[in-house]
């Protein structure tokens, strides 16, 4: 692409300056960058509570911080971690900068929808901290009735904020959605969609289709707790598990919001870092559209042991292995992509490679919980802990790092260091595995979740599996140190670095201009056309394999 | 676009090429906007069925506590108002403005008439102690202890939905002052159809509340 030059003066970073010109922007790629530093901000506090628990977990019956204070900290933790990071996370932010790029598009469907999300994003934040400051909640992040209806401290105040962010999170998918629909550049079928689009699209039908469900359930426990109507709470007529049903049937699809977008940004690394074309680029894109629609009736595998019918048990446990094989099929397609692929172990590379061990641990774990009779041994023990972190840190936030160090260069023009980058990634999994890996067997053998005590027995492997923490919290810490580094004093990126074939790659500059496109792109191929012979260059810095 | 006139009608947003495409999204939008909206009366809606079936005699007795009439009457003042919308809808093609006015101004007013008469409706409840979980206080109903649910249901169903007429007078409020600045015209109306869409949601949801609240059998 020669009409494009690297270092071309005016891009979307500094064509107006001021906070003013970031607060009322309506531009996508600056309203991506707001989210991800708030997001990040909301990582390190819920990583800091997290470390706290860990902490206290050190001695059998430790006494670093009180019961009280152990039960609002994982409470906190597993709140800020859903609603505030992983639920907005990857969508929001990378989403947000790339996938109007991706389509050719100048910006989303609705600008100012999408600048009232956030503002909607930082207002539920805003509640959420409150609640925190004021007197925190010990309900767990499931918010179960009847407990979140008589527990003291201010639930209240936490449910509002998740309502809120709610909203934010089902007003970016309707925009998604009408975006991919409608302002696909000329030529760009939906089958020459990036697999990323396709991985968002199917994150935002579950966003649109799920969270009013929620907006609903916490509404209602609220109206319980201020106005005293008999739903939920079996004391005054209610039914508790009927909030189970309704929190799970937000829940468990959120599940997937939050999992769908970390498999989009694999694809697009896989492809690129291989240099060779996506291996069944329809069965992966067909798989997203599967598992957002799938996902929608698995959520009574969250209630085997709450006393619904065995019939009923059965049909979620069926229901729940069908929904692992399109996650299988994504597997099995990306390690066919990288197959006589030139690979190339640059940074996001690396955490795409982390995605799938700890992703396929993950899920196959999770396929273990979906049998009945193993579920009521493991239900509410470290082994579902484990395997959920699997697939939340594992899968969701590595693909979210290692994507975050791929459209870095294209978001702000700059280059984070490769030797940095390369040692995060290797701290980050070392960390998490053994911060992990031993709980999965600590599981199994009986300890329970959520317990501020615990028996000897188990003091090694909960030793083992906090000082992981520490360590992962070290690998984070570098990530970080990388990336404000290559903000302040990164070398200039390139306009395509990694040898990438999509359009943000392909057709702007390195950061884009605020209208992303000098010219209409019109689209001619399809989206990974990298030939029939692997390429014999990496794109990474021009290096010679 | 035809020609220079067209685009000084239509203020086409400069992410879209085309009107008709950014018509088209702001449908879209609307539709799976309308999607969330009944989700969220869906919950509802599930815990209606479930309570209906766990507590059948006592949702058919407190009903009766309910004036059929009333809803009847609010059942045809918003069947009446979504007539007005689509006329109004109709009017702007035309280019006609006096009609678009008066049309909204009788949307309004259907609206408006819809919560006085739900104003009546609650206040005689609360003097009759008709009310949710704790707050029930009527001696008259035979089964006070459960009664309440019903109550419960009603009085977060009807809110909600009112909520949502509340809304709805806001909508209309606001596209009757664009009228009269004169925004709209045959070529662009966009907005007054996607209120239009809206305000017929809340309809239909009106039109499952009336038989399922009022006319238990």
């Amino acid at each position: 692409m020669s009409a494009i030059s690297a270092t071309a003066g005016s891009n979307y970073l500094n064509e107006k300056k001021g906070l003013w010109s970031w607060a009322s922007t309506l531009d996508h790629k600056r309203i991506g960058v707001m989210y991800l530093f708030s997001i990040f901000f909301f990582f390190v506090l819920g990583g800091l509570f997290a470390l706290l628990l860990r902490t206290q977990l050190l001695w059998p019956a430790g006494n670093v911080v009180s019961a009280k204070t152990y039960n609002q900290l994982f409470t906190l933790h597993g709140a800020i971690m859903v609603f505030l990071v992983i639920v907005p996370g990857i969508a929001a932010s990378l989403g947000n900068f790339v996938l109007p790029l991706q389509l050719g598009a100048k910006d989303v469907a609705f600008p100012r929808l999408n600048l009232m999300s956030y503002y909607i994003y930082v207002i539920g934040a805003l509640f959420a901290v409150c609640s925190i400051i004021f007197g925190a909640i010990d309900t767990g992040w499931t918010f179960y009735a009847p407990y979140s209806i008589t527990a003291q401290g201010k639930v209240t105040l936490m449910l509002t904020a998740v309502f809120i962010l709610g909203f934010s999170s089902i007003f970016t998918g309707l925009n998604f959605i009408t975006t991919v629909h409608k302002l696909r550049a000329p030529g760009m079928t939906w089958f020459r969609m990036p697999l990323f689009v396709w991985g968002i699209y199917a994150t935002s039908i579950l966003q649109v289709m799920a969270t009013p469900v929620l907006a609903i359930t916490l509404s209602l426990i609220v109206v319980e707790r201020v106005l005293g109507v008999g739903i939920f709470n079996p004391a005054l007529g209610g039914d508790a598990v009927l909030f189970q049903h309704f929190f799970w049937f937000y829940s468990h699809p959120a599940v997937y919001i939050m999992i769908l977008p970390g498999m989009a940004v694999i694809s697009e690394l896989v492809t690129t870092f291989s240099q060779k074309k996506i291996f069944g680029y329809r069965m992966i894109a067909y798989s997203s559209i599967a598992i957002a629609l799938i996902s929608f009736l698995v959520w009574g595998h969250h209630m085997f042991t709450s006393g619904q019918s065995p019939l009923v048990s059965m049909l979620f446990s069926a229901l729940t292995f069908l929904v692992a094989i399109p996650s299988g099929i994504k597997i099995f397609n990306w390690l066919a992509t990288l197959f006589k692929g030139s690979i190339s172990l640059a940074t996001p590379m690396l955490y795409c490679l982390s995605f799938l061990f700890l992703f396929t641990i993950g899920g196959l774990t999770g396929v273990f919980l979906g049998v009945l009779t193993v579920d009521v041994h493991l239900h509410d023990t470290y082994f579902v802990v484990a395997h959920f972190h699997y697939v939340m840190v594992g899968g969701t936030f590595m693909a979210f790092v290692g994507g975050v160090y791929y459209w870095w260069p294209k978001m702000f023009g700059k280059m984070y260091n490769e030797k940095v980058g390369t040692l995060g990634a290797i701290l980050v999994f070392l960390g998490f595995n053994l911060t992990f890996f031993v709980q999965f067997y600590m599981g199994s053998q009986g300890m329970p979740r959520r317990y501020y005590n615990y028996l000897e027995q188990f003091q090694t492997l909960h030793q083992v599996s906090t000082f992981g923490s520490y360590l992962l919290g070290l690998g984070f810490l570098v990530v970080l140190i990388n990336w404000i580094h290559a903000l302040v004093a990164g070398k200039p990126a390139p306009v395509n670095p990694f040898h990438a074939t999509t359009l943000e790659w392909t057709h702007t500059q390195s950061p884009p201009i605020t209208h992303n496109f000098e010219v209409q792109p019109i689209y001619r191929h399809e989206p990974y056309d990298y030939g029939d012979e692997p390429h014999s260059i990496h794109g990474f810095q021009g290096q010679k394999a | 676009m035809a020609n220079v006139n067209d685009s000084a009608l239509f203020p086409l947003a400069d992410h879209y090429a085309k009107p008709e495409q950014q018509v088209e999204s702001g449908k879209l939008g609307m539709w799976l906007f309308l999607t969330t909206e009944i989700l969220l009366f869906g919950g509802l809606f599930v815990s209606y069925a479930c309570f209906n079936y766990l507590h059948m005699d006592i949702f058919k007795q407190a009903h009766q506590y309910l004036d059929w009439r009333l809803g009847a009457v609010n059942t045809v003042v918003l069947l009446f108002s979504s007539l007005t919308v689509v006329l109004s809808i109709h009017a702007a093609q035309q280019q006609r403005k006096a009609y678009v006015i008066i049309n909204l101004v009788l949307t309004i007013a259907c609206a408006i008439a819809f919560l006085v008469v739900k104003y009546f409706e609650y206040s005689q409840k609360f003097q009759a102690g008709l009310l949710p979980g704790v707050y029930f206080t009527n001696g008259t109903i035979s089964n006070p202890d459960e009664a309440h649910v019903f109550f419960g249901i009603y009085f977060l169903m009807t809110g909600l939905h009112g909520f949502h007429v509340l809304i709805g007078v806001a909508i209309f409020v606001w596209l009757l002052l664009r009228t009269i600045k004169g925004d709209f015209s045959s070529q662009y109306y966009a907005p007054l159809e996607l209120g239009g869409l809206y305000w017929h949601l809340v309809d239909v949801i009106w039109i499952f509340l009336f038989p399922l609240l009022y006319l238990i059998s």
